[in-house]
């Protein structure tokens, strides 16, 4: 078991090891969909529930394969569990809110393939984080990819603004903007402890 | 997936006009994230060269079996079984890569660029030419893993594959081997491919 108080679990997967910006987890929706504000928070709160839900999962499932001794089945079903609760999220969202529904569109199945999703079912795991910590840390490891996209969600809303030289358009210069991002996060290094 | 399907064009579209990193900017958690030495770089490469190539052949030999309803689905518990053996292959190869590499082999599984070789390419060719298809992709992606780790080893510690290479009075780039310093030269080599696609 691990001690780490549930303060300090958060703010470390919020700020200082930000999944974005530190761990490179969810690098794809990160430069994809990061394109306008509103859909890059919505596609945050997605994925922030989506980890929530994978993450207790995660957890039951570490439980029942220590339970038959087959570790290397774990690979597998993380993958199947959170492919799994990506279409449970889905037919939930459909039948209780078509709007935000509609709103998401393409994005949601796309998170099954969210790096980020199965990067912290196996980071919990080899923390060793109990139920309440695994929680704190999914919702605080959302948090962050949320901050870090609608951040990043920002900056180009205005980047649309400047002049970029042609060759650097697209890809290249979100990177650079990416990586004095990253640059600022890294001052949250001292927070910890 | 246009006119061209002789052997050749399948097998060396990857490295260049195609290449998974710098044209179709695929895959790019671990390009990020495990370049700071070569020799991971190097490693990384070949686990997912041989999880493509190992995915490739079985997909493809089974693309009349496998519905389409559930295509995906099967293709990642494929992708999953042998990101698995390449997890063991490694670890009981060097215990030390394994810890530097971390969760990043797991993730493999979810590296599109091989979820998207499946769908795009292997589900509907014979094996020979998905083995082609994704031997040049892997070859690709190994290319410009290894690029951005010598890039990033070079300026970061003046070293490569760890033996050193810019001497005693070379002040490391601290900021290449931070996360910061993986955005940066890859947003540079963007910008390189960028360059020679319009000299051409």
């Amino acid at each position: 078991m691990n001690g780490e108080p549930l303060g300090s679990i958060f703010l470390n997967a919020v700020l200082i090891n930000n999944f974005v910006l530190s761990a490179f987890l969810g690098i794809c929706p990160f430069l994809g969909v990061s394109k306008k504000i509103d859909t890059a928070a919505r596609m945050g709160a997605a994925v922030t529930f989506v980890m929530l839900v994978s993450s207790m999962c995660a957890y039951g499932v570490n439980i029942a394969l220590a339970w038959i001794g087959a570790p290397y089945l774990q690979l597998i079903s993380y993958i199947v569990i959170i492919a799994s609760a990506v279409q449970l999220v889905e037919m939930f969202v459909r039948k209780f809110s078509p709007g935000l529904f509609r709103a998401l569109g393409i994005f949601l199945p796309l998170i099954t393939t969210n790096c980020a999703i199965l990067g912290l079912a196996l980071f919990q795991t080899s923390k060793n984080y109990n139920f309440v910590q695994s929680l704190v840390y999914a919702l605080g490891a959302g948090a962050g990819f949320a901050l870090a996209i609608v951040l990043m969600a920002g900056i180009r809303e205005e980047l649309e603004l400047a002049t970029v030289p042609h060759l650097l358009k697209g890809t290249a210069i979100v990177l650079v903007v990416a990586g004095i991002l990253s640059l600022a996060f890294m001052g949250f290094a001292g927070l910890g402890a | 997936m246009t006119g061209d399907t002789t052997a050749s064009a399948v097998l060396t579209r990857g490295f260049w006009r195609d290449n998974p990193v710098f044209v179709q900017v695929l895959g790019m958690c671990p390009v990020l994230a495990v370049t700071n030495t070569v020799e991971n770089s190097l490693v990384m490469g070949l686990a997912t060269s041989f999880v493509l190539v190992a995915s490739a052949i079985i997909v493809s030999l089974t693309r009349r079996v496998i519905p389409r309803q559930v295509r995906i689905a099967s293709y990642i518990l494929i992708i999953a079984t042998f990101v698995t053996m390449a997890d063991y292959i490694i670890q009981a190869v060097s215990l030390e890569i394994h810890r530097a590499l971390g969760a990043f082999i797991s993730l493999i599984v979810v590296n599109c660029i091989i979820l998207g070789r499946a769908e795009a390419f292997s589900s509907r060719n014979p094996v020979f030419k998905s083995v082609l298809d994704a031997v040049g992709m892997g070859i690709g992606f190994t290319f410009a893993i290894v690029a951005l780790g010598t890039i990033r080893e070079l300026l970061g510690s003046g070293t490569w594959m760890g033996w050193d290479v810019l001497g005693p009075s070379f002040e490391p780039w601290v900021i290449m081997v931070l996360p910061g310093g993986a955005f940066f030269v890859l947003g540079l080599l963007l910008f390189l491919v960028n360059v020679i696609g319009e000299r051409r």
